[in-house]
């Protein structure tokens, strides 16, 4: 019976803090097997739902099971189904990388015999065998982020939570640890939800999407299925005028939306190539400067910001390193 | 058995992170040596006697006591500082009880300042204090039930604060208060103002240092109270700290 139940499912979950409503009202199930990513703009929402579906917060009112425990009633069992990549670190810099992992493993209670082969297994798949036995504090960031990796599969976890695993860190890491996860989920038949600020590793790694905005879902479904829902192409126009241009634009024909960001515009038209011209002529009209065109299909950042009206900004997007990236990422 | 090999990883990396940090080890026994050598000499040349007692030899289990108290105060740090760093949440998302979390960490700090309280011992061989290994092994599981309900305040005063900065005042008004009060430096007897009595009777580690001072100095020390009626004091400390501490580590936001 088990087996058939979804992974995790939540029934009206909700969680307030102080009067602000961090997460409203969430109903999500997510199946066996797949890898589910949760976007919003900015806001507590999933890094608020993730706290109560790994029994850290108290939800305010509703239900959630995960791996069929109840979060409140059964916390111990929802604890021993899940494995967890913080957002903040939460490894010991003091302890070498191997003893991290059998610290792990004792709390997580893995018999003693498998210890040994299954870290050995862990270091391998993220490539630190070398550097096991070195004191954490002469990792990279990227090294921490792996062995964290690491450290979440050594109890056979049936649901892993990804807290922003990759923020922080630069394009080459970020790769890396996409494969890693990409590696895993082919490997074990491991349930992954996932948070992220970056578009490109929600698209690429998520079987389904919910998009959460003020503590509630404002759209969920397939990456590519959630593109499609976006009619027409997207036209990015870079200019510093973005705004004069923006209002000039609203309301020709073919044109659906007009959205400023920074200093370029979006415009989402139908009839695609076609567009292109109408829009240089309307710029050199009224004498704005505007650097060459591009057409493209609609992205997931497209999708992101139809849905919000905000463009997804990592907060954290520049690179922190050693303490600084530590101290900032402490726990709220 | 889980909840058992919880507890042992926790003490075990208490432990390890306290013998990789030497400067911790060297810095512990300078303030002890400091009290006995100056402070110490200085009030016994001024020509304080404590019975038969010369005034070293008075405050030396004192600042024993002294010793536990502040570095079972100090390992509250450990808490904010696994909160800062993240590492805490790794431990409460396990699946052992918070009262196992609570004990893995008491059990680590307390042999952490228990090693500490050694070292201070050591010193009293230099110091001219009549030691033997039988004291030793005497005064070793009275040290050791002392710091456990020491360590208990300051894990439980260290998981209600947030920042660094606020656990070093806090810890402050905790430690002077309870040291003074404790007979550490002065008997707690005779003339003595009537207040001052009353108040370090409510201080545990007044009966703590009464059992190592008559432990250590032997005869020449006249108890405040039997062995028996400290050592329970001592251990009700214990128990009602290792209940309160439970409950610190166990709230949920």
């Amino acid at each position: 019976m088990k087996q058939l139940e979804n992974a995790i499912e939540t029934n009206e979950l909700t969680r307030r803090f102080n009067g602000l409503v961090a997460v409203d009202r969430l109903s999500i199930s997510v199946e066996r097997g797949e890898v589910f990513g949760l976007l919003e703009p900015n806001g507590a929402g999933k890094t608020t739902t993730i706290s109560m579906l790994c029994t850290i917060l108290k939800p305010t009112s509703g239900r959630a099971t995960v791996n069929g425990f109840d979060i409140v009633k059964q916390d111990t069992q929802v604890r021993k189904s899940i494995g967890i990549v913080f957002q903040d670190p939460s490894i010991d810099d003091r302890l070498t990388g191997r003893e991290n992992l059998y610290m792990h493993a004792n709390l997580y209670g893995v018999p003693p015999g498998e210890q040994k082969s299954r870290i050995d297994g862990v270091l391998k798949l993220v490539e630190l065998e070398d550097r096991a036995n070195d004191l954490l504090r002469t990792y990279s960031g990227g090294m921490r982020r792996r062995l964290e990796i690491a450290r979440g599969l050594i109890h056979y976890p049936k649901v892993l939570f990804l807290d922003e695993p990759t923020i922080g860190l630069d394009p080459q890491t970020r790769e890396h640890i996409w494969s890693y996860i990409e590696e895993l989920r082919k490997a074990h038949d491991i349930t992954m939800v996932l948070t992220t600020h970056y578009m490109e590793e929600a698209d690429r790694l998520s079987d389904r999407i919910a998009i959460m905005d003020y503590g509630k879902i404002v759209a969920s479904g397939t990456p590519s299925g959630l593109k499609e829902t976006l009619e027409g192409d997207v036209i990015t126009v870079k200019t510093k005028d973005a705004d004069r241009l923006s209002s000039m634009l609203a309301g020709t024909a073919g044109i659906l939306r007009v959205n400023v960001v920074n200093d370029r515009l979006e415009v989402t038209v139908r009839g695609g190539r076609a567009l292109l011209p109408k829009i240089m002529e309307t710029a050199t009209k009224s004498g704005v400067f505007v650097e060459p065109l591009s057409l493209r299909e609609p992205n997931l950042e497209d999708v992101f910001l139809h849905y919000t009206g905000r463009a997804i900004r990592p907060e954290g997007g520049d690179e922190l390193h050693g303490l600084a990236a530590i101290r900032r990422r402490r726990i709220k | 058995m889980t909840e058992i090999r919880g507890i042992y990883t926790l003490w075990l990396r208490e432990i390890k992170r306290y013998l990789r940090d030497r400067a911790r080890i060297i810095s512990s026994f300078v303030q002890p040596l400091l009290w006995l050598l100056i402070f110490g000499s200085g009030i016994r040349f001024s020509g304080t006697t404590i019975g038969n007692l010369t005034y070293q030899q008075y405050i030396f289990p004192g600042i024993i006591g002294q010793t536990l108290l502040f570095t079972s105060m100090f390992m509250g740090i450990s808490v904010i500082w696994d909160r800062e760093f993240g590492f805490l949440k790794e431990i409460l998302v396990a699946p052992i009880s918070r009262f196992s979390v609570f004990l893995g960490k008491m059990l680590g700090d307390s042999t952490d300042a228990v090693i500490q309280g050694i070292i201070v011992f050591a010193l009293g061989v230099f110091l001219g204090i009549p030691l033997n290994p039988l004291t030793f092994l005497e005064a070793l599981p009275v040290m050791i039930l002392m710091t456990f309900g020491l360590v208990g305040i300051g894990l439980t005063v260290a998981s209600f604060i947030d920042s660094l900065e606020s656990f070093g005042v806090i810890q402050s008004f905790i430690n002077l208060p309870l040291f003074f009060l404790s007979g550490a430096l002065f008997p707690i007897r005779g003339d003595v103002p009537n207040w001052l009595q009353i108040a370090s009777s409510f201080n545990p580690l007044t009966y703590g240092i009464d059992a190592l001072r008559t432990i250590i100095l032997g005869n020449a020390w006249q108890p405040l109270h039997p062995m028996y009626f400290n050592l329970l004091v001592v251990c009700c400390f214990d128990v009602v700290m290792m209940t309160i501490g439970t409950y610190a580590f166990s709230r949920r936001k």
